[in-house]
């Protein structure tokens, strides 16, 4: 059952208990208790809203940052990704495979605000070697959601 | 000039959906629970591997029976799904979607005047295919007390000396209904005995809601006495592609090759392609479709209960067959108004055989979202004909 629940509400958390007990065929009471324990085992993160910021005023800005640091004895990647994950600006931090160490990514009001905070901030760490910046120009699909089309009912009336 | 038309085809009745379809289209913010047809997508590896089929050049016609990789493919699911062993050499057709099969097999089957038993409701285009092939269609009206499925007893009581081919149609459009094992092995005894023959129409097989579908090929005696039909359209979300298949015994395969290759040459070259893509990997996507329309059945099944609506629960296809009786008026009436007062399309059970008369098809190939506004609609409907009764 929670495989289902959880494929589900990662679709759409607004769902209600009910709708979600009904189209699952299991009790109500189970599906509450369900959600509850993966909120306690902390399965369930958060019940965030999918916004398409472009479409508001508000500006903002994405930036993808590939971070090269040097790992600490005894620490790993650890100590440094809690530096950086600290910042609120900050919305993701990976640890990657490959040429780089860590993708951190940020969001910011400005060009110029997403700089100063990699100038300021996270290039002066100790442990960081380098950074490369990538502003996001445009979202195409995010979290499995495809953001400049709507669904349309293309299918044509046919007999039988 | 004389008349230039056939008696045969002038007399077939157009289907009952087709005006229906044609208000709904002018309406506007009608919402329609009557399209037959998935509402997802073909899975993008499927398409992908279309595509670039085309990319290489693969334009040709493949050969009559379809191509050699999508039949070895064909044998093979059949072969993990039902257990029934098939040659794909001599005993696998490829056609353009299951309704051409079921019109072929037909064809190469019944002489005229040979008896061609059709249960009712079912999908519309068994019978006019019957009557294109000089069969005599015999009807046998299946009941909501039986859950809508074909009993030994029905079957025994339409038999005559004449009646050559059963039509099996299950998982069942419009009913939802399903035949299981059981169900099954009274109805192949009395097939064997009788000495009949089955065309087993299986496009919704992959869409079962209790145990896996069983098809009737596979129980003992009856693969030399069955053709099987299946397609690509209702599990794979491929109707457009216009793709299905038929297996069954050499010597009648034979024969139904024939008429396929000169009336048809073979199925589309892309969408074989697509197909075998579809067979190999498509396994995930079929069960992630057929979750979602078991999401959607049971809020349909839970929608009905709680404003009281009469239903059996259906175990297949998408579709749910609600009775309307309690109003007092035709499922002709009752859609109409439905369609008029509320702006929701359903298909009136008549549509499917007059056995239908008091039911409607409704679709639960619609988003949840989609259907949640039709349900509304419904309820606020069902509401108002009951006061209207008891005045």
């Amino acid at each position: 059952m929670r495989e289902k629940i959880l494929s589900i509400i990662e679709k759409n958390s607004r769902i209600d208990v009910k709708e979600l007990a009904v189209i699952l065929g299991v009790e109500e009471i189970d599906v509450i208790n369900e959600m509850a324990d993966m909120e306690k085992e902390g399965i369930i993160c958060g019940y965030h809203t999918m916004i398409d910021w472009e479409k508001t005023s508000i500006e903002k800005v994405t930036a993808l940052i590939e971070v090269r640091v040097t790992p600490q004895r005894g620490q790993g990647f650890d100590n440094i990704a809690e530096r950086i994950y600290k910042y609120p600006e900050v919305n993701s931090v990976y640890l990657i495979s490959g040429g780089f160490d860590l993708l951190v990514t940020l969001e910011g009001k400005s060009l110029k605000e997403v700089s100063a905070f990699v100038s300021d901030k996270l290039s002066t760490l100790e442990t960081v070697l380098s950074t490369a910046t990538h502003f996001i120009l445009k979202k195409y699909k995010d979290h499995g959601t495809i953001l400049s089309k709507k669904y349309e009912d293309e299918r044509e009336k046919i007999t039988p | 000039m004389r008349n230039p038309l056939a008696d045969k085809v002038v007399n077939i009745k157009p289907s009952g959906i087709r005006k229906f379809f044609d208000v709904v289209s002018e309406m506007q913010d009608a919402i329609s629970l009557g399209v037959g047809e998935p509402d997802f997508d073909t899975p993008w590896h499927i398409r992908d591997e279309g595509i670039y089929s085309l990319e290489k050049g693969r334009t040709f016609y493949t050969s009559n029976a379809g191509l050699k990789d999508l039949k070895i493919e064909i044998c093979n699911y059949l072969r993990r799904s039902q257990g029934i062993e098939y040659r794909h050499n001599d005993e696998v057709i490829v056609t353009v979607g299951g309704s051409e099969a079921i019109d072929i097999a037909l064809r190469a089957m019944v002489n005229e005047g040979d008896e061609v038993l059709i249960p009712q409701p079912s999908y519309v285009s068994y019978e006019p295919c019957a009557i294109l092939a000089n069969a005599v269609p015999v009807i046998i009206e299946l009941k909501a007390e039986n859950e809508f499925r074909l009993t030994a007893k029905e079957l025994l009581e339409t038999v005559t000396e004449k009646t050559k081919v059963l039509i099996l149609p299950f998982p069942n459009n419009p009913t939802g209904a399903i035949m299981e094992r059981e169900d099954l092995e009274k109805i192949a005894e009395i097939v064997i005995e009788k000495d009949l023959f089955v065309i087993s129409d299986e496009i919704y097989a992959e869409l079962t809601y209790k145990e896996k579908h069983v098809s009737i090929a596979s129980l003992p005696g009856m693969k030399e006495r069955t053709i099987l039909i299946n397609g690509f359209s209702k599990a794979y979300a491929m109707t457009g592609w216009r793709l299905g298949y038929a297996c069954g015994p050499k010597e009648i395969m034979e024969q139904m090759i024939k008429i396929h290759q000169f009336a048809i040459m073979c199925a589309p070259t892309t969408s074989q392609y697509a197909a075998i893509e579809a067979l190999k990997n498509g396994d995930s996507d079929v069960e992630q479709m057929k979750e979602a329309y078991n999401q959607r059945r049971r809020y349909l099944l839970h929608s009905f209960k709680e404003m009281g609506l009469e239903c059996f629960e259906p175990f297949g296809a998408f579709y749910v067959f609600p009775c309307i009786k309690e109003f007092g008026m035709t499922s002709e009436e009752f859609a109409n108004r439905f369609l008029q007062e509320e702006k929701v399309a359903v298909v009136p059970g008549t549509a499917f055989g007059d056995c239908g008369e008091g039911f409607v098809r409704i679709s639960y190939a619609y988003s949840l979202e989609n259907l949640k506004v039709a349900i509304g609609r419904l309820k606020d409907f069902v509401e108002k004909l009951r006061k209207e009764q008891k005045r």
